[in-house]
């Protein structure tokens, strides 16, 4: 199972000028890539949610630099590229009544296609029903190393 | 209980009276004579040795403050030739000059003396084992409780602060059975033996002493739950000698002050007027028996309360509450007293390690306004964003609990907010009364 989650980074930004910046001019200096981003805010701080191709070294980097680092696991899910992909994501997650705290996607340059990351507090429970709907799970490996 | 010096701790308080003036009436003496800074100032309200005939009579002497004594720095306040001057130990010097203390041997024999009852109370005894955090240095805390303990036979390890996983594996291999910390050290200490995989709980901890900074009931009772044992406040500063002056016995009821050396009195700090038994006030105390440097009502600034009635532990000795506070830390915001200790037990609500925080206090129009700015920490840190606002939600409704007012919280990047050597500034005043 462990093996399906992807190890995301959550960084705790005060909402200051220069400070994502500041947080992804660390991660360049160590020449840690990017996969995906999304941000979350408030009128007084953020939550940048980064998926990098090495967690463990973008986390020592950001914390070396007095950043406040979380790791979160997230699920990424191989989605069509097309009218209707994501929705039947959704429509699965709904008829299970589960409830998603949060989501993002990018798309896959060498195939195509799109991934979407999901995040929900029992990860375990949202594999097994994606699964049992033949959802494709993108492994963590691959995508720290597309 | 065993006690160090029973004939003294438990004496009847009116012999101890009769014991303090007498030493009272030599110590000022000696001041007069021998510290031209009391001779200069008793002189000034025409005050002379003679005139103190009673207890009472040290009301006519001028108090002594931490600026009077920055002022003679570094020797002016010994009462001795300095080749009778053994050690010497200094307070940080965040603001001025540090001030500095002087012992004779007589001196070193008396601090770890009142130590020695402090240790004894705590119920250690020559079979123990004693790791001592506090720093070894100019710094008081280290040495005063070393000396206590030698005076005993305890066995001490003299290891200080910092490099906490090898206290961790001292603490383990050595058979430990009395500690010494700072609360927050200690409560750090605990979560490195974990992650070492050391349960603190089972290292057979017989006794903790702590002291050197603030701390609140809550922080007490999560280190004696976290190391499964009794954990006792020692109050101490190095102007009057340093740590021993008060120490809990096992009751947990108020701290012992060595009334035999230390005279304690509590006053109204704005009026200098004295307040009666039970009431807060600012602590001022006086060496009742110091060669090297006799300092005669100090203004201590801690804000505390003082009990004379017997302890179940049959001491005699006046009991003085935990700190509550320092007068010089004290804010008014819209007209209420603060202190930076009220922010910081509610913080010890959200966090087991307390926070970095830095109060903020501003008048943008003619209404006071308290900002608490909180350096996250991987703790207090979540990925949900509700998680988050509700944290800042309740530390202000935690804040508000304890005094009355409502604060705006911000949360901050950690390492953020100033630090200074050892001592955090934690307010920031930037109302303009002018």
């Amino acid at each position: 199972m462990s093996d399906k989650m992807i190890n995301q980074l959550s960084i705790f930004l005060e909402n200051k000028t220069g400070r994502l910046y500041k947080a992804l001019d660390v991660l360049a200096q160590s020449d840690i890539n990017i996969r995906a981003l999304s941000l979350a805010d408030t009128s007084d701080f953020g939550i940048l949610r980064l998926v990098v191709n090495d967690p463990e070294k973008g986390k020592e980097c950001l914390e070396n630099n007095n950043f406040t680092v979380k790791v979160t696991p997230v699920v990424g899910v191989q989605l069509d590229d097309t009218p209707g992909g994501l929705s039947k994501i959704l429509k699965i997650v709904q008829d299970n009544s589960m409830n998603l705290d949060y989501l993002y996607a990018f798309t896959h340059e060498k195939s195509e296609k799109a991934i979407l990351l999901l995040y929900t507090n029992n990860l375990e429970n949202l594999i097994e029903k994606l699964e049992e709907n033949k959802v494709i799970i993108v492994p963590a490996e691959e995508v720290y190393n597309l | 209980m065993k006690m160090w010096d029973e004939d003294l701790e438990t004496m009847p308080r009116s012999d101890l009276k009769e014991l303090q003036l007498k030493k009272l009436q030599n110590t000022v003496s000696q001041a007069y004579e021998h510290v031209p800074y009391y001779h200069k100032k008793f002189n000034e309200v025409e005050l002379y040795p003679e005139d103190i005939e009673t207890l009472e009579d040290i009301n006519k002497i001028p108090f002594t403050t931490k600026d009077d004594l920055r002022e003679s720095y570094p020797y002016g306040m010994f009462a001795v030739p300095k080749k009778e001057i053994i050690e010497i130990h200094s307070s940080s010097g965040t603001t001025g000059k540090p001030v500095v203390s002087g012992y004779t041997r007589k001196d070193m024999d008396n601090w770890g003396r009142v130590m020695a009852r402090g240790l004894t109370g705590m119920g250690l005894n020559d079979e123990d084992i004693l790791q001592n955090t506090h720093g070894y240095g100019l710094f008081t805390g280290g040495f005063g409780v070393h000396y206590g303990a030698q005076k005993i036979g305890i066995t001490v390890i003299p290891i200080s602060t910092g490099q906490t996983k090898r206290q961790i594996e001292i603490m383990n291999d050595f058979d430990i059975t009395g500690l010494i910390f700072t609360p927050s050290y200690g409560l750090h200490m605990a979560e490195v033996a974990r992650e070492e995989g050391i349960n603190p709980k089972q290292l057979g901890i017989k006794s903790i002493g702590f002291g050197a900074e603030m701390w609140t009931e809550e922080m007490r009772d999560r280190i004696e739950e976290e190391f499964n044992t009794k954990a006792y406040n020692i109050y101490g500063l190095t102007e009057i000698m340093g740590p021993g002056i008060g120490v809990e016995c096992q009751a947990q009821k108020g701290l012992h002050i060595a009334e035999d050396y230390f005279y304690p009195e509590i006053i109204d700090s704005k009026s200098g007027k004295k307040l009666p038994e039970g009431v807060e006030g600012e602590l001022v105390l006086t060496n009742l028996e110091r060669e090297g440097m006799p300092i005669l009502r100090f203004r201590t600034k801690d804000i505390t309360a003082l009990h004379y009635e017997k302890c179940e532990c049959g001491r005699t000795f006046a009991r003085m509450e935990r700190i509550k506070g320092r007068y010089d830390d004290m804010i008014k915001v819209k007209g209420v007293s603060v202190f930076p200790s009220q922010i910081e037990k509610a913080l010890l609500k959200v966090s087991q390690v307390e926070p970095h925080y830095q109060i903020i206090v501003t008048r943008p129009d003619i209404m006071d306004q308290m900002e608490i700015k909180v350096e996250t920490s991987p703790e207090l840190f979540s990925d949900d964003i509700t998680q988050m606002v509700n944290l800042q939600k309740t530390i202000g409704d935690y804040v508000q609990n304890e005094i009355g007012l409502r604060a705006k919280i911000t949360l901050v990047e950690p390492h953020t907010l100033p630090r200074f050597e050892g001592k955090a500034k934690r307010v920031l005043d930037k109302r303009n009364f002018n």
